[in-house]
């Protein structure tokens, strides 16, 4: 009971310390809030797990999740590599750059722009993840299936964005490339294109988190004795509860990471963007 | 309307490249047939083995009609091979899980919205919490709401699409209720109004039209949600757990029957909840 009172102690203290931090308006400040906030919820989790003595089975304390990461590193990565390198990254950029191109040659078209937009639209919207079963029927239980699985689903939400952003060019610009001279090609690459980068990243960065579900939902419909999706399911009818935390701490420092590396990218490359201007 | 020729013809494309795939992916199997029975296929015999399988790599466009059709209406609505009782368990936790998200989105943007702190302390775990692959989670909620006694399969579903669908709410509603521009914020404190009164006769209303172009965000982000819940967790009921026996089963008709089903109610919930933000923005004439 003493560890439980402890726990909301340290809230109340973390808390108070959070509001006086983000009256300040600091700019540290805009990293230490949201730091303090996990680290508060980490340590009111461990404690409050140990003072009630919550069953392992239920919910394990964050040290034991960490213990049993430590100590199965070497299953996790094999996991990563082939959930994440094989299937979600293989899929992904082979997705995404089908998407591109397709949007490309749908461009030139208004007709085809036209009613691929609602199409794809409507079919970004849903369940897609459906196809796994499909999918792991025509290419088997190994990674190749995941891959098309991610395929499919970041597709469509690619493709609406990629559209969307070729036509982003209003027809001032478009006038002034023609005056140049300027060759269709070169307009493609000198303008609309960048133009469209924006947009382009907005459909890589929702891809991104589509391409993990994908790949792990996939490995519920059949996979090799190897992927976070198997070891998830499998771990779950042992009640090995703290395997299973491990790999969903896994997947987030994946999901966050690939994400955050495609918003970094996305800065480098849209630097002159007024979404990404006077954000140092 | 000016774009419904375009939209058809892509439809139509769409289904000529299914039936041309289902010919091509179907043929192996059609063609071994016939070589064991020693017989010759000409290309229309080809055409037509291609288009009856029990058993088919792609299922043709007019067998998942007819599997659906028969899904829908040739049993009765109660019986468990009833594609409308499956919806309708789907259903059932989508919504669920819609609301709690709404909930909690429109709980939190308000929270965010009235305090710093609250506002710098969980906005980057929200957004962190959308890139973590939600289907790692789901095995674990399910385990976790049986072990405290929760035998019922919809609440870990509906945790599932809540978490899901509260995302897009939160964003809107933080930006709804920022909308009041100072000028208009100024004049409520003219008025000597206090912080509940800006909130009810200026936030909130400002809001609102941004919270319903949220719904429809939100409602297919909770189908997603109760779809990918039914999958890892072993259910037997639901559209989800549908497409995981006609994988498991060998009888891929149900699966791609299934899988059509869910478009299907994703179709009927989008349009049903863009029609409710329609009416709702003709309401506070903002309708363009």
């Amino acid at each position: 009971m003493t560890l439980v009172i402890l726990a909301l102690l340290i809230w109340l203290v973390a808390w108070w310390a959070n509001v006086r931090l983000a009256e300040t308006g600091a700019r540290a400040a805009r990293y230490a809030v949201p730091v303090i906030f996990g680290l508060t919820i980490l340590v009111m989790w461990e404690l409050i797990v140990r003072g009630l003595e919550v069953s392992p089975v239920i919910l394990p304390a964050p040290t034991a999740i960490a213990d049993r990461f430590a100590a199965s590193l070497g299953t996790l990565w094999i996991d990563f590599v082939q959930t994440v390198v094989k299937g979600a990254f293989t899929g992904y950029a082979m997705g995404c750059s089908a998407a591109v191109l397709a949007a490309i040659i749908i461009d030139r078209s208004p007709f085809l722009t036209r009613g691929l937009l609602p199409v794809g639209n409507f079919v970004a919207a849903l369940p897609i993840i459906g196809v796994a079963p499909i999918m792991v029927m025509w290419f088997g239980f190994d990674w190749q299936s995941k891959a098309a699985v991610v395929v499919v689903m970041v597709f469509f939400p690619m493709l609406v964005n990629t559209v969307a952003g070729l036509r982003d060019t209003d027809s001032m610009q478009r006038d002034l490339m023609r005056t140049y001279g300027a060759s269709y090609w070169q307009t493609l690459l000198k303008l609309r294109l960048p133009a469209a980068m924006p947009f382009i990243f907005n459909g890589l960065k929702i891809a991104t988190t589509l391409a993990l579900i994908g790949a792990i939902v996939a490995e519920f419909f059949g996979s090799p004795i190897k992927g976070m999706g198997f070891r998830i399911s499998t771990s779950v009818g042992q009640l090995a509860i703290d395997m299973v935390w491990a790999e969903i701490v896994v997947a987030a420092i994946v999901g966050s990471g690939f994400y955050g590396g495609v918003a970094l990218l996305e800065k480098a490359v849209t630097f002159w963007h007024p979404s990404q201007r006077g954000r140092a | 309307m000016r774009n419904a020729l375009p939209v058809l013809t892509v439809v139509g494309v769409i289904i000529v490249i299914w039936y041309i795939a289902a010919i091509w992916m179907n043929s192996t199997w059609a063609l071994q047939m016939a070589e064991r029975l020693g017989r010759e296929m000409g290309f229309t015999d080809l055409v037509v083995a291609t288009m009856t399988q029990d058993r088919p790599l792609v299922a043709a466009p007019h067998q998942v009609v007819v599997a659906l059709w028969d899904g829908v209406f040739g049993h009765a609505v109660t019986s468990k091979r009833s594609f409308v009782y499956h919806g309708f368990v789907t259903l059932e936790a989508t919504l669920w899980g819609f609301a709690l998200g709404i909930v909690i989105g429109v709980g939190l943007a308000i929270a965010i919205v009235h305090s710093r702190a609250v506002d710098m302390s969980v906005m980057p775990w929200a957004v962190i919490s959308q890139t973590v692959p939600i289907v790692a989670l789901a095995p674990m909620i399910v385990v976790v709401a049986n072990a405290v006694g929760v035998e019922d399969r919809l609440l870990p579903k509906a945790i599932i699409s809540a978490y899901l669908s509260f995302f897009p709410v939160l964003v809107s509603m933080v930006s709804g209720l920022r909308a009041p521009n100072q000028m208009q914020l100024d004049l409520l404190k003219t008025y000597g109004a206090n912080r509940s009164q800006v909130f009810w006769k200026l936030r909130l209303p400002a809001s609102l039209p941004y919270f319903f172009a949220s719904l429809k965000v939100a409602i297919a982000a909770s189908l997603i949600g109760a779809i990918v819940g039914e999958l890892p967790t072993g259910a037997i009921n639901g559209l989800g757990a549908r497409m995981l026996i006609g994988s498991q089963f060998g009888q891929p008709l149900i699966m791609w029957a299934a899988l059509f089903g869910a478009a299907i109610l994703a179709g009927i919930l989008i349009i049903v909840v863009g029609a409710i933000q329609r009416a709702a923005d003709r309401r506070m004439g903002v309708a363009r």
